[in-house]
């Protein structure tokens, strides 16, 4: 239930956004965030940018998923 | 980068067990944990000395009794479109579960996020929509924020069943419920909205570690040879394991948007009862929202699933396979009880994960 996924920020319109996860392209609410712009990386648990992430910590989190990729996942 | 290779971890984990010396049980408190801890066999590797014990963070799973025999009443309406989580679909009320009112015609749906549950209430006006909303502080500002939208935009065929639970309140039951706990994984991205700093005044009451931990199987072991370490030195207070989304005070925006929808109210947990200010209540402004109230729900007297165990287990007082109906009448494909159900209940990861 409390998985979050980094994604990235593609287009923003009004408080919703079109991220780009896992390479699939969703939307996102970023209505929870102070401010938030096209290219930010942000952290999505059902629907919601939940936080900013740097490029680096994103990258990180994306690699250690990918260590045990296939392997479990589960839907937030 | 820091190095979260499991190799190194796994000495700093058998290095402090062994300076610590005594027999150590760790809470993970997240069913997100429990899952991580089986999908990367970290029991297995553990020191003799360290007992993981899984705690009362799978929302599903906490979910009282009546409130799942309310949900069930709520799908039997006629007319009625009912959304929620996949994770809830299969929780077994005494003589029936979402999923077997879907097949008799309900009209149950899941959804990704509330967001698709209002957008449902926008597309088809001439239905009722009713979302399910359980979960922890990673989830309940999102629905905060849809009742925000909701009430802007005048929505009158849209309600919510409001289940939220708040981590703190049941953290500090375990403790104060007869449970030795000697320190805790807090969940990585409830502590995201609410800062690591609220684990603060119950590390220090109690005298145990909180680590902010990731959701990773390299994460956890990190976070658990970090309490092992904060153990070993006396170390009492909150300390971040997950500092790739962790920010000091956590997301503010996020928490007072929470607090613009919802007041702390008591909330009735399955297997630790009522804790006071552990749950959340829309506020009056937005009644109309409001399930309960729109649809008159009637209070349900709680019956326990007979000879089901999960309050045990959900409190740490109980490791699912001491259990006796682990594994022969309860499995994933025949829960009985809704730690099995859940894919993130401790039963249900014990069962695929050993």
């Amino acid at each position: 239930m409390c998985l979050a996924v980094p994604a990235q920020i593609i287009e923003i319109s009004g408080s919703r956004a079109r991220v780009s996860l896992a390479g699939n392209v969703r939307e996102a609410d970023l209505s929870l965030l102070e401010q938030a712009t096209v290219g930010d990386w942000v952290l999505v648990h059902a629907g919601f940018a939940l936080e900013k992430l740097s490029p680096e910590d994103a990258e990180e989190t994306l690699n250690l998923m990918m260590q045990l990729q296939g392997d479990g996942g589960e839907e937030p | 980068m820091r190095n979260l290779d499991p190799e190194p971890l796994i000495e700093r984990v058998n290095r402090a067990a062994r300076d610590i010396g005594r027999h150590v049980r760790i809470m993970e408190v997240c069913g997100t944990h429990t899952h991580a801890i089986g999908r990367g066999g970290l029991r297995a590797i553990m020191p003799p000395n360290v007992e993981l014990v899984s705690g009362p963070g799978c929302p599903v799973c906490v979910t009282s009794q009546c409130d799942v025999e309310r949900m069930l009443l709520l799908a039997k309406q006629p007319g009625l479109v009912t959304c929620t989580f996949g994770d809830m679909i299969r929780v077994p009320g005494v003589t029936s579960n979402l999923e077997r009112e879907r097949s008799e015609g309900a009209d149950v749906r899941i959804v990704y996020s509330p967001i698709d549950a209002l957008e449902l209430a926008k597309r088809e006006t001439d239905r009722e929509v009713v979302f399910l909303a359980v979960g922890f502080e990673t989830t309940s500002p999102g629905v905060a924020s849809v009742v925000l939208q909701a009430h802007q935009q005048g929505m009158d065929n849209f309600s919510l069943y409001v289940s939220h639970k708040l981590v703190l309140p049941a953290m500090e039951a375990v403790l104060s419920g007869g449970s030795r706990i000697d320190a805790f994984l807090t969940p990585g991205h409830v502590s995201v909205i609410i800062g690591a700093e609220a684990y603060d005044p119950l590390a220090l009451k109690y005298s145990v570690p909180c680590v902010v931990t990731g959701f990773e199987p390299s994460d956890v072991l990190e976070g658990i040879a970090m309490a092992l370490e904060y153990l070993d030195e006396g170390e009492i207070g909150s300390f971040v394991q997950y500092t790739r989304a962790i920010k000091p005070g956590g997301n503010r925006c996020a928490w007072d948007t929470l607090m613009r929808a919802f007041d702390v109210a008591d909330g009735e947990w399955r297997g630790l009862g009522v804790i006071p200010g552990s749950a959340l209540a829309l506020k009056p402004a937005f009644s109309k929202f409001d399930s309960i109230e729109r649809y008159h729900l009637p209070e349900v007297e709680a019956v326990e699933l007979p000879g089901c165990r999960c309050g045990e287990v959900l409190k740490g007082l109980l490791h699912p396979p001491e259990c006796p109906l682990f594994g022969n009448r309860c499995t994933p494909r025949t829960p009985i009880g809704p730690c099995m159900v859940s894919s993130e209940g401790s039963c249900a990861a014990r069962y695929k994960y050993g």
